[in-house]
């Protein structure tokens, strides 16, 4: 063989284990889930393998699933701002303090260490009936009885954002990292206030972190299922919640299959568009 | 009136003091240099110009107006970057319009401005580029524009040449100062290095450990350094331990081990109150190697011998050794440099000569 054959090749080699594990782990389970979608559930509880177009018909047509798949992509979005707003004052913070930014990364970094559940779950803690906010308002005599706070939209995406809160705040702070502070004081020297600086030239240069965090909570946020199992009341239920319902409790693979399939390629779709038009490939590119 | 003035301004940072007790004027219209090496104050005193720092004592004036209170945005400062410091979201025209933006200047007249600036730094036609498709020293010239566009009363300027390579580094040096020159703009200019400053400037401040070693034109800081530091600093000189001897009439007469007595004109050691120690600095190019036993021919002379030859093509630098001192000569080459080991006759002239008080070690 040879010396450029073996060049050709090597990176295929290199590509391999990564190739096998996306193709096993991925793949693979995806195009059982396409099969699946096309089965049919019979009443007897045997699953009859075949071509139906039912599950599909159903997941598209039944406006059940319509405006829960709505009400998850405006829960996903709420989240996904609520998360920008919140967390693009700390990123900034933490990116331009000197010294202790390690410090601050690792205490940013700290919640990762629990479990999800848990984190979620403390908040009936804190808003629940016996919880600590009602028993402060209490003791303030504010309120005589405890008031339900628990359970509803609003509940969901606080849990959403405490959830996804740190994945925005390291996205926008890699990309404010890199930012220049000489550009800042540049700015200012040519007459700029702080605030103009910030809006002119801070702001434009972090929007690729900001996108990519945007993209990385509305995905997260779209997909979950504990959350509203956990914060959300019985009408509050997300996309993801009818496929667990579907697969798990009515045992209806294909159903199932064909709910999450949509909810991958209304996902996937966004997500072009997405790309489109906030050009984060020409951001990129602007930033040499 | 100072387009600049510093009134003893002092910076700490915590328990560490960057500027010691300095004070400063800078003329109108003139090319200023903070020279010293790295961690002498020289960026901490333009960045507190600039009022990206504060002082933590004293006053600034620019144009006579006290500054200390005048966020940067509104002292209307030039500022040039060593990183170029573009933005890179923008391109050329945008960013030297940056400026102009906030000077409420019509649409029509901030484009003229913004086309004379480019033309002025030689750069007429770049002007929908994006800086990253420059070169580093077109990109340091779009900075230069966006800083004179809004025709600064202060020019400050960082490091500007530092991150350029050598060749290029000469070409802008002589295209920033045509640009001065040619607009006129009290200019500060920090940088290291000593040719930069000594080619550039009208003014140098020589600075070291936060503290003005010396001040003056570019040939009298050369040729008279008030300290050992800036002896040491600029060019490469010879440091010697001399004796003075007789302060009478216009001459102070030195004596050092194994030379001929060497009297210099007064003006040469300003700073030399009286007898006693001091010392003698006399500068690498102004010790001329001649073959042994050269008549002095009304120079001062003493026989050396030389210890190590530096080869620089067309010039040399020799280490000699007269009695205890070893020396350094700079010298041109004719026809052959000489050789190591070679008995030679060092030559220069009284007046080449210059003396300081000996410094108290601090």
């Amino acid at each position: 063989m040879s010396i450029e054959q073996r060049e050709a090749r090597q990176p295929w080699i290199l590509l391999t284990p990564a190739l096998t594990a996306i193709g096993l782990l991925l793949i693979v389970p995806l195009v059982f889930i396409v099969v699946y979608s096309f089965w049919l559930k019979s009443a007897a509880g045997a699953d009859t393998p075949g071509f139906f177009l039912d599950n599909w018909q159903e997941a598209l047509t039944d406006p059940f699933y319509r405006d829960i798949l709505l009400n998850t992509l405006k829960i996903a979005a709420v989240t996904t701002v609520a998360c920008a707003l919140l967390g693009y004052p700390a990123a900034y913070f933490i990116a331009r303090s000197r010294g202790n930014k390690m410090v601050l990364l690792v205490l940013l970094m700290l919640p990762f260490w629990i479990s999800y559940i848990i984190r979620t779950m403390s908040w009936i803690n804190i808003l629940g009936v016996s919880g600590a906010l009602n028993s402060a308002l209490i003791w303030l005599g504010l309120i005589n009885e405890p008031i339900q706070m628990l359970y509803n939209e609003t509940t969901v995406i606080l849990g959403l954002t405490h959830f996804l809160l740190p994945f925005m705040v390291l996205n926008i702070f890699v990309s404010l990292d890199g930012i220049d502070t000489n550009l800042e004081d540049a700015a200012s020297s040519l007459g700029a206030t702080k605030w103009q600086g910030f809006l002119q030239v801070t702001l434009p240069l972090s929007l690729p972190g900001l996108a990519a965090g945007g993209l990385l909570c509305f995905v997260l946020a779209a997909g979950t299922y504990i959350t509203p199992v956990i914060l959300g009341g019985p009408r509050d239920a997300m996309f993801a919640n009818l496929v667990y319902e579907a697969i798990i409790r009515q045992l209806n693979w294909p159903l199932g299959s064909a709910l999450s399939l949509l909810l991958l390629v209304v996902l996937g779709v966004l997500v072009l568009i997405y790309n489109r038009y906030l050009g984060m490939a020409q951001l990129a590119k602007g930033l040499g | 009136m100072s387009a600049v003035s510093l009134s003893n301004i002092v910076k700490r940072f915590g328990d560490y003091t960057a500027v010691h007790q300095m004070s400063l004027e800078i003329e109108e219209g003139s090319f200023v240099t903070l020279l010293g090496p790295s961690g002498c104050g020289k960026t901490t005193t333009l960045r507190m110009i600039a009022g990206l720092l504060d002082p933590t004592e004293g006053e600034i004036a620019i144009k006579g107006k006290r500054v200390n209170d005048v966020p940067i945005h509104k002292r209307n400062l030039g500022l040039v970057f060593q990183n170029y410091a573009l933005f890179p979201h923008k391109t050329v025209a945008e960013n030297v319009a940056f400026g102009l933006n906030y000077r409420n200047v019509p649409k029509d007249e901030a484009r003229r401005k913004v086309a004379a600036a480019l033309e002025l730094v030689q750069l007429p036609d770049l002007g929908a580029r994006y800086p990253k498709e420059l070169s580093g020293g077109q990109q340091q010239r779009i900075a230069l524009a966006r800083a004179i566009v809004i025709e600064p009363d202060v020019l400050l300027l960082d490091e500007p040449l530092s991150a350029l390579d050598a060749n290029l580094r000469e070409d802008m040096r002589v295209e920033l100062k045509r640009i001065q020159q040619s607009i006129g703009v009290t200019t500060v200019f920090v940088t290291h290095d000593q040719t930069e400053a000594l080619a550039m400037s009208d003014q140098i401040i020589v600075m070291s450990e936060g503290r003005v070693e010396q001040v003056g034109a570019p040939e009298e800081v050369y040729n008279t350094p008030a300290t050992e530091f800036v002896a040491k600093f600029l060019g490469a000189s010879n440091l010697l331990s001399a004796r003075c001897a007789d302060m009478a009439g216009g001459d102070i007469a030195l004596e050092l081990p194994g030379f001929p007595k060497i009297a210099i004109p007064r003006d040469r050691a300003p700073r030399v109150s009286g007898p006693g120690p001091v010392r003698l600095v006399i500068r690498a190019e102004k010790l001329h190697l001649k073959a042994e036993g050269t008549p002095a021919d009304g120079l001062l002379s003493v026989d050396a011998v030389v210890e190590n030859v530096d080869y620089q093509g067309q010039s040399a630098r020799y280490f000699v050794r007269v009695g205890d001192h070893q020396m350094q000569a700079i010298n041109m080459i004719e026809d052959h440099p000489f050789a190591t080991g070679a008995k030679v006759s060092l030559q220069f002239r009284a007046r080449d000569c210059a003396a300081l008080p000996v410094e108290s070690p601090s």
